[in-house]
């Protein structure tokens, strides 16, 4: 169920379009009702967002899929999105994520046993002077090393 | 360095409002309201300027909002290109963060020119700093009263507003960023017709670059002969280069068009100590690649590196040193394309995976003889096939690298591991420190 709260701000990024062009605001009606449910999107979820800005349910089932940010299966209570791209590569970016996944015991696009991280490799994040970096939740966090990676994982809760 | 776009960057707040006003920020725009400069001025001005679309095609922007039916009646729109992903990119991303207002301005005079009354920032999903710090500049601009309907009484309107991305290169390309914006897969249309024509909701629109509308404010005030002459001659003014890579520094540069690529390098920090530089990609991933004395001889303009026999694109200057594995690298770039192709054209959608995992094989040590035509064979049936130019992307660093490293293909397709290992150079252990 899509609170009321998520609704008012669904509502919100409906008031930036012209009248009926609700479906503008899908993505991130997506986006907010993904983030309420713990990072991932459901079917009913899908479904509630179709009719709350009155468009087919399968228009907004391709938006769900189409994204990349939009997970259909429960993640970690943080994910970490791990730039493996040209630049990042370059410096080192493979070598961190391997060191993560042995740190995690956990593969990429598996959720860690405890259930707090995720760890999904993402194409360029378009922070590449920052490289090798990550995303988690809203922030970046970038010029990485082993030892900033234990630091940034031993404060995730 | 750092003279229009970046300007404010040794500032104290450099995204705040009161910076931006107290270095001739809004005062193009408060000429507007207060009727003292008509759009042809504005456009006579940016047609002077030499300005060129900056988010790969060099488009001449004057011209560009000049092809707008501004008298046409209806709702007309301005859309800023803010989804930047092409891998090597990121100084859009320092734009929004650090000079939000120039952004703002830049967008409000286009709707001015243009008589387009409603303008939307798509900032890529990823992108929440940049995102937030935008939504207050923009709050701050409401708050002073420059933004909204009939401002100060001028009878001039324009109403902007953020919209964010979830995760999609193609949404970089201007009609596929519109369809997103319509809230659909972000699929690009047909061309003709032209966005200018049939844009956002059918009506005319005209989409640019972030640091195209940041450059406007800075023309307009100190005239578009200034902005010119700090470039060279078809490239006028400065240019944001982002320099990745193998180099001691890597960072965000704005420098004037023209310099040379050597400088540009010399600004990063240079290669590591005990490297040679290799091979460079100048403008991001989907332009081609250089090698090192090529490189070392261009000046970093449009037609410079167009003679280099590459592209300036997004100024996203890729640097790569003696221990880069180009089969291992170009593979990382299929597998790019390949995840992010829309998946709308047969030749992009099956094509790139064909790049992908013909690639991946030789990476794995099982790589054929007959690979390497057959891989520069799927690049030319992608090429020129396609709705977009993302095809093209993917295909033009498959047919470069192999162009200018066949030999360390043959060599890992012969002895399955990279000729770069065998000569003991591998960066592992280093990599991480």
């Amino acid at each position: 169920m899509i609170s009321d709260q998520a609704k008012k701000e669904i509502d919100f990024w409906v008031t930036k379009y012209p009248e009926g062009r609700q479906s503008s605001a899908v993505m991130q009606a997506l986006t907010i009702v993904q983030n309420e449910n713990g990072g991932s999107l459901t079917g009913e979820l899908i479904q509630e967002v179709a009719d709350h800005l009155q468009m087919p349910t399968i228009s907004v089932q391709e938006v769900a899929t189409f994204y990349e940010n939009y997970n259909h299966k429960p993640v970690g209570k943080h994910i970490i999105r791990f730039c493996h791209n040209i630049s990042c590569m370059l410096n080192g970016s493979d070598e961190l994520i391997s060191y993560l996944e042995e740190k995690l015991e956990v593969k990429t696009g598996e959720v860690s046993k405890d259930g707090l991280v995720s760890v999904k490799k993402v194409e360029c994040l378009g922070a590449c002077v920052g490289g090798p970096m990550c995303q988690i939740g809203d922030q970046y966090h970038e010029h990485l090393t082993p030892s900033k990676l234990d630091n940034i994982l031993d404060n995730l809760k | 360095m750092n003279e229009v776009c970046f300007k404010n960057l040794d500032k104290k707040n450099p995204a705040s409002f009161a910076t931006y006003e107290s270095t001739g920020g809004y005062k193009v725009w408060r000429k507007i309201l207060n009727g003292e400069l008509t759009p042809e001025d504005i456009l006579a001005e940016l047609k002077a300027s030499g300005l060129r679309g900056r988010g790969g095609a060099g488009f001449p922007t004057g011209l560009k909002w000049s092809f707008m039916p501004r008298n046409q009646e209806g709702q007309k729109y301005v859309v800023c290109n803010s989804d930047e992903g092409e891998p090597g990119t990121c100084h859009d991303r320092d734009i929004l963060r650090y000079n939000p207002h120039s952004v703002i301005e830049g967008m409000a005079i286009a709707g001015y020119v243009m008589n387009a009354t409603v303008g939307y920032n798509y900032i890529r999903g990823e992108f929440m700093e940049p995102y937030y710090r935008f939504e207050e500049a923009l709050k701050d601009a409401y708050d002073a009263g420059l933004l909204g309907k009939d401002i100060q009484g001028s009878k001039v309107s324009f109403d902007l507003y953020t919209h964010l991305g979830a995760g999609a290169y193609i949404c970089g390309e201007e009609t596929a960023l519109l369809e997103s914006l319509e809230g659909k897969k972000g699929q690009p249309r047909f061309k003709p017709p032209f966005p200018a024509n049939v844009g956002l909701y059918g009506k005319p629109t005209t989409i640019n670059n972030t640091e195209t509308f940041a450059n406007v404010p800075e023309i307009l005030t100190r005239g578009g002969k200034w902005f010119a002459d700090l470039g060279v001659e078809n490239s006028g003014g400065t240019k944001c280069f982002s320099v990745t890579g193998n180099v001691k520094n890597p960072a965000n540069f704005e420098v004037p068009m023209g310099t040379p690529f050597s400088k540009l390098l010399e600004l990063a920090g240079g290669l590591k100590e005990g490297r040679t530089l290799k091979a460079v990609i100048p403008g991001g991933s989907s332009t081609p690649l250089l090698t090192a004395d090529t490189a070392m001889n261009m000046t970093m303009d449009y037609d410079s590196i167009a003679n280099a026999g590459s592209m300036l694109g997004a100024g996203s200057v890729i640097i790569m040193d003696d221990t880069t594995c180009m089969v291992k690298t170009l593979t990382r770039l299929a597998h790019f394309y390949y995840d992010e192709s829309c998946g709308q054209c047969t030749p992009c959608r099956e094509g790139t995976g064909w790049l992908y995992r013909v690639l991946q094989r030789i990476l794995d040590g099982n790589g054929k003889n007959e690979d390497l035509d057959l891989l520069i064979s799927v690049g030319e049936k992608i090429s020129g096939n396609t709705i977009c130019a993302l095809g093209d992307a993917a295909a033009t660093p498959v047919e470069s690298f192999i162009r200018h490293f066949r030999h360390e293909f043959e060599y890992y397709i012969k002895h399955g591991r990279s000729i770069v290992e065998s000569e003991g150079q591998l960066i592992k252990e280093e990599a991480i420190v």
